[in-house]
């Protein structure tokens, strides 16, 4: 077989992988909408994951936020200095959270600590015959399994986003006011007059998105996992990459439906 | 009761199950044997509804259970309880939750009675006492007892059992072998003992099909199979490589 063959049949094999991949999610998210609808939503399955994926993940969280909203306001005084725009420091800092570092920083972080033990746990109750006896037992594993962890994540991801804008963006202000000495009143009047309600809700929808993203990709993975010890770290390492990178893809569609749907006019 | 009618099964683009005919009475325990790997945890998880068949029918209490939906398998589910080659005991969750988890799922929300159903259940599988302990700190024989345990709770029609001594010491393997007896006798339920221990083979099984080349190939009571002159059974029962294919 000549070498263009071989590439052409491992594209081909790469390509037809990743739809198949791509349609198992999509399936599964169906299905995990339609269980919602179809079976009884487990409260006390989904309080126990809202308080690891919510609770658990705010240390992490806020601390990005902080340090991120704390970074940016430094870099854009270093610049914004120069050419005596340091009143701008603060609706710079504060769009830059919601649009993009917030969500986008927060979810990555999701994606790696929440998605990661997503896949772990369901890769392991999978290759341990734990999903075979729910089934056995008579208990759908995507009501047992997926829905509370989507549900918990879908709902969790907008909070925690909203907590880690308002660490980054008062991080901010600390940074500019308190350490560079740029004045607080014009600083705080121009976040608020540059800021706008759309731009929160944009960092709140990209959230419930990434969400939606992170927790179908993990469970589907998990849920999916080939047989051996090597497959639990395999698709642990497949979960926390695909959601990450489909993250960040989907980001960037996102940013631009989302400036033509809200910024029309 | 239970009804296995030309069932085949292909997995990788290799035939597993080539039309694999079976039948289980009212109370009646059948064991079958066969070499590793030749299909008989596959010919369990069809009849359980974890795996499609390819082709043929099962047929539990009358109903073709072939094709139906997840959900329209779940009924019959009940009925049929199963114990798993690795006991598969929900790690988080206690041995008491996890023997409740069916009963719960059955509507039972009394907790006095899940308290009295659950150590009752344990009582018989002699681990009283155990209900506060997690999976991680129980034996391996442990953890099979306390699974069946589980499986038996909803008292099931009949109980399909995945390799039930397995790596586990032949005291331990005998305790089961025992215990499939006596629920056998108390619960009145039929079972399929899928296995390659022919101690257990002989001390449970009413008969003991040979599952060979995808398809029952010798089928009869222990006493017929030890008298069987076939040289594959032959060889199989008495463990001998020759004549297998299998040499040092």
């Amino acid at each position: 077989m000549g070498r263009a063959e071989y590439l052409t049949g491992k594209l081909g094999g790469l390509v037809l992988g990743s739809c198949q991949t791509a349609g198992g999610v999509f399936l599964l998210l169906g299905d995990t909408i339609r269980s919602m609808f179809r079976y009884k939503i487990r409260w006390d399955q989904l309080l126990e994951q809202m308080y690891f994926i919510g609770i658990r993940s705010q240390v992490v969280v806020l601390t990005t936020g902080a340090f991120t909203g704390a970074v940016f306001a430094a870099q854009v005084w270093f610049q914004f200095k120069r050419f005596g725009m340091e009143s701008a420091i603060g609706p710079t800092v504060s769009i830059a959270m919601c649009r993009e570092l917030g969500p986008v920083l927060c979810c990555l972080l999701l994606a790696g600590r929440v998605g990661a033990a997503m896949a772990a746990e369901l890769s392991s109750m999978k290759i341990t015959e734990q999903v075979d006896a729910l089934r056995a037992l008579g208990v759908y594993p995507v009501e047992y399994l997926v829905v509370p962890r989507f549900l918990a994540l879908v709902l969790s991801a907008p909070i925690l986003t909203a907590m880690a804008l308002v660490t980054g963006i008062g991080c901010g202000y600390f940074v500019a006011v308190k350490i560079f000495g740029v004045d607080g009143a014009y600083y705080w009047d121009n976040t608020v007059k540059f800021t706008d309600r759309k731009d929160v809700l944009i960092a709140l929808i990209k959230a419930l998105i990434f969400g939606v993203i992170i927790a179908t990709i993990a469970c589907h993975k998990g849920m999916n996992c080939p047989p051996g010890t090597a497959g639990v770290g395999k698709t642990t390492t497949e979960a926390v990459v695909n959601a990450s990178i489909t993250l960040l893809v989907v980001n960037f569609f996102l940013t631009v439906l989302l400036n033509a749907l809200l910024y029309s006019n | 009761m239970l009804k296995l009618q030309g069932i085949e099964k292909k997995l990788g683009g290799q035939a597993v199950l080539r039309g694999v005919n079976l039948q289980v009475g009212q109370g009646e325990r059948v064991v079958v044997i066969g070499r590793s790997g030749c299909g008989k945890s596959v010919m369990l998880r069809i009849i359980m509804g974890l795996l499609p068949s390819d082709a043929g029918v099962v047929i539990f209490e009358g109903t073709k259970l072939t094709g139906l939906s997840e959900e329209d398998w779940n009924p019959y589910r009940r009925k049929i309880g199963m114990l798993f080659q690795g006991a598969a005991l929900f790690d988080s969750l206690s041995v008491f939750e996890n023997l409740a988890f069916p009963l719960r799922e059955a509507g039972e929300k009394n907790e006095k009675v899940l308290g009295e159903k659950v150590a009752e259940a344990l009582k018989i599988v002699s681990l009283s006492g155990t209900e506060r302990k997690m999976p991680a700190e129980l034996s391996g024989g442990m953890k099979k007892r306390a699974a069946l345990a589980r499986a038996i709770i909803r008292k099931p029609d009949l109980m399909l059992y995945d390799e039930p001594t397995t790596g586990l010491d032949p005291i331990v393997a005998d305790s089961i072998n025992r215990l499939i007896l006596h629920l056998g006798e108390i619960l009145g339920m039929a079972s399929i003992v899928v296995t390659h221990d022919m101690v257990s083979a002989r001390m449970v099984g009413d008969r003991i099909a040979y599952l060979h080349e995808g398809k029952i190939y010798f089928e009869g009571t222990p006493e017929q199979v030890d008298r069987c002159e076939d040289p594959l059974v032959r060889d199989f029962v008495r463990g001998h490589a020759e004549g297998t294919g299998v040499t040092g």
